[in-house]
């Protein structure tokens, strides 16, 4: 595998929200505007490419036993590293995503690159595979609260951290708020699926056909 | 066995004359009577909503069917029902988009994504007014007026007022039974005359599509225990979507349990909702969400009431 194949995989064919369906709660928890999606995505992209990197560095003096508690260890120092950054230069972002910032130490898609991927490989296959990994998560984000955000509050990329309101679509008034509640989160995020599924299952009938 | 006349098929061998679309053609005629009802004291929007809701439900059921390669179900009247029994179940100036959408949302999400008819864990109509109710709260929670002048009952303004069950909750003003009775009172396109609905509901049992297990220990539940906290009983049945969700909507085939045990445990458990909502709820009304909480239930219900079958014994435990 190279180092090309290993990034671009986590972006379609292994996307971790869509096709893994890894890290669902804080997906369904942050998709609410697009500017947290961005937020959380590259958050965890960043600890997920520290983590993927160290972890893999180490992977031949890890004792067994014992990789839990270490992958622990060095997820957290990222985690914590992000959260004390965010909090300094975007409060409020930091503010909206709250708790799910110091959660993303136990968030599975960063767990299982890092036993699945990284305790195996080298480290710039690691590498690859982290950012691929954090940057489909991070697109499936953005697409899930694009149109969380757009159905449920009518405003399209709203930046509150820049004083920026968002490009208003339609009135306020007409807005589905269940969209932006827990259920419409699960309707859409299942809806996504779906489609995408279709999408794939096609196009694997149509290259075995042609 | 070719030729020789004679056909050997499996059971079942006994085939019933009642079909589907039957059963849902007499139900909508069942329901003429509370459509009427809701146009007369409504007016012509009532009528609007109940054509915008009927059109889009066949439209997304027929484009469904078509878009998933499965057998065409328009014919069988089922989504017509439900979008006809989605619009008697919102506000009359609910806006007729939202209706649109409410419909769509009924059919798409409730009904397809489980599978179509005969699949759907939840009454899709009653998901539909759970999906609108959640979305566009202001527009659901809307009343206005009946055509025709009340005088028993305070006026807030010129168009909008509150149902008897809100008066009741938070004012405790209670519409008197002639009111409640005829439906001259604020309330959902179809829910309000509990005589139109209850002509319905006879013709439907006269006819043998409905049974008297669920929509009476239903009914019963909610009398028994609003007495009980010391309300009015009869006003509580009269009042709000009971009647129609009894008759019409927990009725349900698809979504309620067959065993004749079940029936009765389901139906108190809907009344029992429908009591707590009530009475200490957040809401002054709670028929539909009681009703879907009970669809959840209806597979549990079905497992634990199994008739036991002739010639069974019973086992030791």
């Amino acid at each position: 595998m190279s180092f090309k194949s290993e990034f671009s995989k986590g972006i379609i064919n292994e996307n971790p929200t869509f096709r893994m369906l890894l890290g669902m709660c804080p997906t369904l928890a942050t998709s609410l505007a697009i500017s947290n999606g961005i937020g959380m995505g590259l958050a965890a992209t960043f600890v997920l490419v520290g983590s993927n990197v160290i972890i893999s560095a180490l992977r031949k003096v890890t004792p067994e036993k014992i990789r839990i508690p270490i992958f622990v260890v060095v997820i957290a120092t990222f985690v914590t590293t992000v959260d004390l950054i965010m909090a300094a230069f975007l409060p409020g972002l930091h503010e909206v995503l709250g708790i799910f910032i110091p959660l993303i130490v136990v968030n599975c898609i960063i767990f299982a690159r890092a036993e699945a991927f990284a305790f195996q490989h080298g480290i710039m296959d690691s590498l690859a595979d982290g950012l691929g990994m954090g940057l489909g998560w991070t697109l499936a984000l953005c697409g899930l609260s694009a149109i969380r955000e757009l159905l449920g509050t009518g405003t399209i990329l709203a930046i509150p951290d820049f004083g920026f309101a968002g490009i208003r679509i339609f009135d306020q008034s007409l807005a589905a708020v269940m969209v932006i509640l827990p259920p419409g989160g699960f309707i859409t995020l299942g809806l996504l699926i779906g489609l995408l599924n279709w999408v794939a299952s096609r196009n694997k009938k149509r290259a075995q056909e042609g | 066995m070719e030729g020789s006349g004679f056909i050997v098929s499996s059971s079942p061998h006994q085939h019933t004359t009642v079909s589907t679309p039957m059963i849902m053609s007499d139900v909508i005629l069942a329901l003429m009577p509370a459509c009427f009802a809701g146009v007369w004291f409504f007016g012509l929007p009532a009528l609007g909503m109940m054509a915008v809701c009927v059109g889009s439900a066949v439209i997304t059921e027929a484009a469904l069917t078509k878009i998933c390669g499965k057998p065409v179900t328009v014919r069988d009247y089922s989504a017509a029902v439900t979008g006809l029994l989605l619009a008697l179940v919102v506000p009359p100036d609910l806006p007729l988009w939202a209706g649109a959408i409410g419909s769509i949302f009924s059919i798409a999400i409730a009904k397809f994504t489980f599978g179509g008819l005969g699949q759907n864990i939840f009454n899709p109509a009653l998901i539909g007014r759970a999906f609108l109710l959640a979305s566009w709260p202001v527009f659901m929670t809307r009343w206005r007026w009946p055509v025709h002048e009340a005088a028993w009952i305070p006026k807030f303004d010129a168009l909008t007022t509150a149902t008897p069950l809100v008066l009741m909750k938070y004012m405790n003003i209670k519409a008197p039974y002639a009111e409640l009775f005829i439906g001259r009172i604020a309330g959902s396109i179809g829910e309000t005359s509990a005589f139109a609905i209850l002509l319905g509901a006879a013709y439907l049992i006269y006819r043998g599509h409905i049974g008297l297990r669920i929509p009476l220990s239903f009914i019963g539940t909610v009398a028994v225990l609003t007495a009980l906290f010391g309300q009015d009983p009869l006003f509580h049945i009269l009042a709000g979507g009971l009647l129609l969700g009894a008759f019409f909507m927990a009725t349900d085939y698809v979504t309620s349990p067959v065993t004749p045990r079940g029936q009765i445990v389901y139906g108190v458990g809907c009344g029992v909702l429908v009591a707590l909502i009530r009475l200490y709820g957040g809401y002054p009304e709670g028929v539909c969400y009681a009703i879907l909480i009970m669809n959840a239930a209806t597979a549990l219900l079905e497992r634990y009431t199994i008739p036991r079958k002739f010639g069974e014994v019973k086992r030791v435990a």
